[in-house]
Protein backbone atom coordinates (compact mmCIF):
# COMPACT_ATOMS: atom_id res chain seq x y z
CA UNK A 1 0.00 0.00 0.00
CA UNK A 2 1.00 3.62 -0.36
CA UNK A 3 0.09 6.76 1.54
CA UNK A 4 -1.71 9.30 -0.62
CA UNK A 5 -3.63 12.54 -0.52
CA UNK A 6 -7.04 12.90 -2.20
CA UNK A 7 -6.86 15.73 -4.75
CA UNK A 8 -10.31 15.62 -6.35
CA UNK A 9 -13.11 13.75 -8.09
CA UNK A 10 -13.28 12.11 -11.51
CA UNK A 11 -16.71 12.00 -13.17
CA UNK A 12 -17.37 9.43 -15.90
CA UNK A 13 -20.56 8.38 -17.64
CA UNK A 14 -19.12 6.07 -20.32
CA UNK A 15 -17.43 3.23 -18.50
CA UNK A 16 -17.16 -0.55 -18.68
CA UNK A 17 -20.41 -2.34 -17.82
CA UNK A 18 -19.25 -4.02 -14.63
CA UNK A 19 -18.19 -0.77 -12.93
CA UNK A 20 -21.64 0.77 -12.40
CA UNK A 21 -21.74 2.72 -9.15
CA UNK A 22 -17.97 3.10 -8.90
CA UNK A 23 -16.65 6.34 -7.38
CA UNK A 24 -13.25 7.51 -8.59
CA UNK A 25 -10.83 9.99 -7.01
CA UNK A 26 -7.55 11.51 -8.14
CA UNK A 27 -4.92 10.82 -5.52
CA UNK A 28 -1.30 11.80 -5.21
CA UNK A 29 1.34 9.71 -3.44
CA UNK A 30 2.61 11.26 -0.20
CA UNK A 31 5.47 11.11 2.23
CA UNK A 32 4.72 9.98 5.79
CA UNK A 33 3.97 13.52 6.97
CA UNK A 34 1.34 14.00 4.27
CA UNK A 35 3.28 16.13 1.79
CA UNK A 36 2.42 15.43 -1.80
CA UNK A 37 4.90 13.87 -4.21
CA UNK A 38 4.41 13.55 -7.97
CA UNK A 39 2.66 10.80 -9.90
CA UNK A 40 -1.09 11.27 -9.55
CA UNK A 41 -3.29 8.24 -10.18
CA UNK A 42 -7.01 7.51 -10.32
CA UNK A 43 -8.19 5.28 -7.46
CA UNK A 44 -11.52 3.63 -6.78
CA UNK A 45 -12.99 5.02 -3.56
CA UNK A 46 -14.63 2.36 -1.38
CA UNK A 47 -14.96 4.41 1.78
CA UNK A 48 -16.00 7.93 0.83
CA UNK A 49 -12.75 9.84 1.28
CA UNK A 50 -13.07 13.64 1.16
CA UNK A 51 -10.83 15.99 -0.84
CA UNK A 52 -7.50 16.65 0.90
CA UNK A 53 -7.92 13.54 3.07
CA UNK A 54 -4.81 11.44 3.82
CA UNK A 55 -5.54 7.85 2.76
CA UNK A 56 -4.10 4.37 2.26
CA UNK A 57 -4.17 3.16 -1.35
CA UNK A 58 -3.70 -0.46 -2.34
CA UNK A 59 -2.38 -1.18 -5.84
CA UNK A 60 -2.05 -4.07 -8.27
CA UNK A 61 -4.01 -7.32 -8.35
CA UNK A 62 -4.55 -7.13 -4.56
CA UNK A 63 -7.11 -4.42 -5.19
CA UNK A 64 -9.54 -7.09 -6.40
CA UNK A 65 -9.67 -8.68 -2.94
CA UNK A 66 -12.75 -6.82 -1.71
CA UNK A 67 -16.47 -7.54 -2.03
CA UNK A 68 -17.01 -4.78 -4.59
CA UNK A 69 -13.81 -5.16 -6.61
CA UNK A 70 -13.79 -8.95 -7.06
CA UNK A 71 -13.29 -9.72 -10.78
CA UNK A 72 -13.39 -5.99 -11.63
CA UNK A 73 -10.93 -3.96 -13.72
CA UNK A 74 -9.34 -2.06 -10.84
CA UNK A 75 -5.66 -1.47 -10.07
CA UNK A 76 -5.83 1.18 -7.31
CA UNK A 77 -8.28 1.35 -4.40
CA UNK A 78 -8.61 3.69 -1.43
CA UNK A 79 -8.92 1.24 1.45
CA UNK A 80 -8.54 3.46 4.53
CA UNK A 81 -8.42 7.00 5.89
CA UNK A 82 -5.31 7.78 7.93
CA UNK A 83 -5.80 9.08 11.47
CA UNK A 84 -2.22 9.04 12.73
CA UNK A 85 1.20 8.22 11.28
CA UNK A 86 4.00 7.52 13.72
CA UNK A 87 7.60 7.34 12.60
CA UNK A 88 10.43 6.35 14.96
CA UNK A 89 8.22 6.98 17.98
CA UNK A 90 7.16 10.43 16.83
CA UNK A 91 3.75 11.36 15.50
CA UNK A 92 4.49 12.83 12.08
CA UNK A 93 0.86 13.15 10.97
CA UNK A 94 -2.36 13.56 12.92
CA UNK A 95 -5.74 14.11 11.31
CA UNK B 1 -5.69 3.75 -12.93
CA UNK B 2 -3.98 6.49 -14.92
CA UNK B 3 -5.46 9.51 -16.69
CA UNK B 4 -4.45 9.84 -20.32
CA UNK B 5 -5.49 11.46 -23.57
CA UNK B 6 -6.31 9.42 -26.66
CA UNK B 7 -3.81 10.71 -29.21
CA UNK B 8 -4.28 8.11 -31.93
CA UNK B 9 -5.04 4.55 -32.84
CA UNK B 10 -2.83 1.59 -33.61
CA UNK B 11 -3.73 -0.80 -36.40
CA UNK B 12 -2.23 -4.26 -36.63
CA UNK B 13 -3.01 -6.90 -39.24
CA UNK B 14 -0.55 -9.58 -38.25
CA UNK B 15 -1.30 -10.29 -34.62
CA UNK B 16 -2.09 -12.97 -32.10
CA UNK B 17 -5.39 -14.61 -33.29
CA UNK B 18 -7.22 -13.82 -30.05
CA UNK B 19 -6.76 -10.11 -30.71
CA UNK B 20 -9.14 -10.20 -33.67
CA UNK B 21 -11.69 -7.37 -33.32
CA UNK B 22 -9.91 -5.60 -30.49
CA UNK B 23 -9.35 -1.86 -30.92
CA UNK B 24 -5.96 -0.49 -29.88
CA UNK B 25 -5.60 3.17 -29.01
CA UNK B 26 -2.47 5.19 -28.45
CA UNK B 27 -2.61 7.06 -25.15
CA UNK B 28 -0.41 9.81 -23.77
CA UNK B 29 -0.40 10.18 -19.99
CA UNK B 30 -1.33 13.71 -18.89
CA UNK B 31 -0.35 16.02 -16.08
CA UNK B 32 -3.57 16.29 -14.04
CA UNK B 33 -3.02 19.94 -13.19
CA UNK B 34 -2.16 21.31 -16.63
CA UNK B 35 -3.65 18.59 -18.92
CA UNK B 36 -0.35 18.66 -20.80
CA UNK B 37 0.93 15.41 -22.29
CA UNK B 38 3.87 13.89 -20.41
CA UNK B 39 5.47 12.36 -23.51
CA UNK B 40 4.76 9.00 -21.91
CA UNK B 41 2.83 6.78 -24.32
CA UNK B 42 0.91 3.54 -23.85
CA UNK B 43 -0.95 1.27 -26.27
CA UNK B 44 -4.21 0.23 -24.60
CA UNK B 45 -7.12 -2.03 -25.52
CA UNK B 46 -10.39 -0.12 -25.67
CA UNK B 47 -13.32 -1.49 -23.64
CA UNK B 48 -15.54 1.61 -23.82
CA UNK B 49 -15.44 3.00 -27.38
CA UNK B 50 -13.16 5.96 -26.76
CA UNK B 51 -12.10 8.30 -29.56
CA UNK B 52 -9.21 10.59 -30.39
CA UNK B 53 -8.99 13.71 -28.24
CA UNK B 54 -10.90 12.24 -25.30
CA UNK B 55 -9.54 12.05 -21.77
CA UNK B 56 -9.85 8.52 -20.43
CA UNK B 57 -8.38 6.41 -17.70
CA UNK B 58 -6.91 2.97 -18.12
CA UNK B 59 -6.29 0.10 -15.79
CA UNK B 60 -2.96 -1.74 -15.85
CA UNK B 61 -1.55 -5.13 -14.98
CA UNK B 62 -3.67 -8.24 -14.47
CA UNK B 63 -6.71 -6.05 -13.72
CA UNK B 64 -6.80 -5.04 -17.37
CA UNK B 65 -8.14 -8.51 -18.24
CA UNK B 66 -11.24 -8.09 -16.03
CA UNK B 67 -13.60 -6.68 -18.66
CA UNK B 68 -15.92 -8.53 -21.06
CA UNK B 69 -13.79 -7.41 -24.00
CA UNK B 70 -10.39 -8.33 -22.56
CA UNK B 71 -11.13 -11.55 -20.65
CA UNK B 72 -8.56 -14.12 -21.73
CA UNK B 73 -6.72 -11.58 -23.88
CA UNK B 74 -3.07 -10.61 -23.45
CA UNK B 75 -3.78 -7.06 -22.29
CA UNK B 76 -1.74 -5.11 -19.78
CA UNK B 77 -3.55 -1.80 -20.29
CA UNK B 78 -7.30 -1.40 -20.88
CA UNK B 79 -9.35 1.80 -21.19
CA UNK B 80 -12.27 1.40 -18.78
CA UNK B 81 -13.83 4.88 -18.68
CA UNK B 82 -14.18 8.09 -20.67
CA UNK B 83 -13.83 11.09 -18.39
CA UNK B 84 -16.63 13.70 -18.38
CA UNK B 85 -14.86 16.00 -15.95
CA UNK B 86 -12.48 16.06 -13.05
CA UNK B 87 -11.67 18.54 -10.33
CA UNK B 88 -8.75 19.22 -8.02
CA UNK B 89 -9.34 20.96 -4.70
CA UNK B 90 -12.81 21.93 -5.87
CA UNK B 91 -11.70 23.58 -9.12
CA UNK B 92 -12.74 21.96 -12.37
CA UNK B 93 -9.54 21.19 -14.28
CA UNK B 94 -11.20 19.42 -17.19
CA UNK B 95 -14.71 19.32 -18.54
CA UNK B 96 -15.52 17.39 -21.71
CA UNK B 97 -17.81 20.17 -22.94
CA UNK B 98 -14.87 22.61 -23.08
CA UNK B 99 -11.89 21.90 -25.37
CA UNK B 100 -8.71 20.34 -24.02
CA UNK B 101 -5.92 22.85 -23.68
CA UNK B 102 -2.25 22.18 -23.36
CA UNK B 103 -1.80 19.28 -25.75
CA UNK B 104 1.83 18.41 -26.24
CA UNK B 105 1.41 18.53 -30.01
Amino acid sequence: MILARVLGNVITSARVDNMEGAVYKIVSPCTSDGSITRGEIVALDLIGAAPDEFVIVSRGSSTRQTEFTKDKPVDAVIIGIVDIVEEEGKVVFQK
Amino acid sequence: MVLAKVVGSVVSTIKEPRLEGIKFLLLEKIDVKTLKGKKDFVVAMDAVGAGEGEIVFFVGGSSSRQTDITTGKPSDATIIAIVDSFDIAGNTVYSKSSPVKGSSK
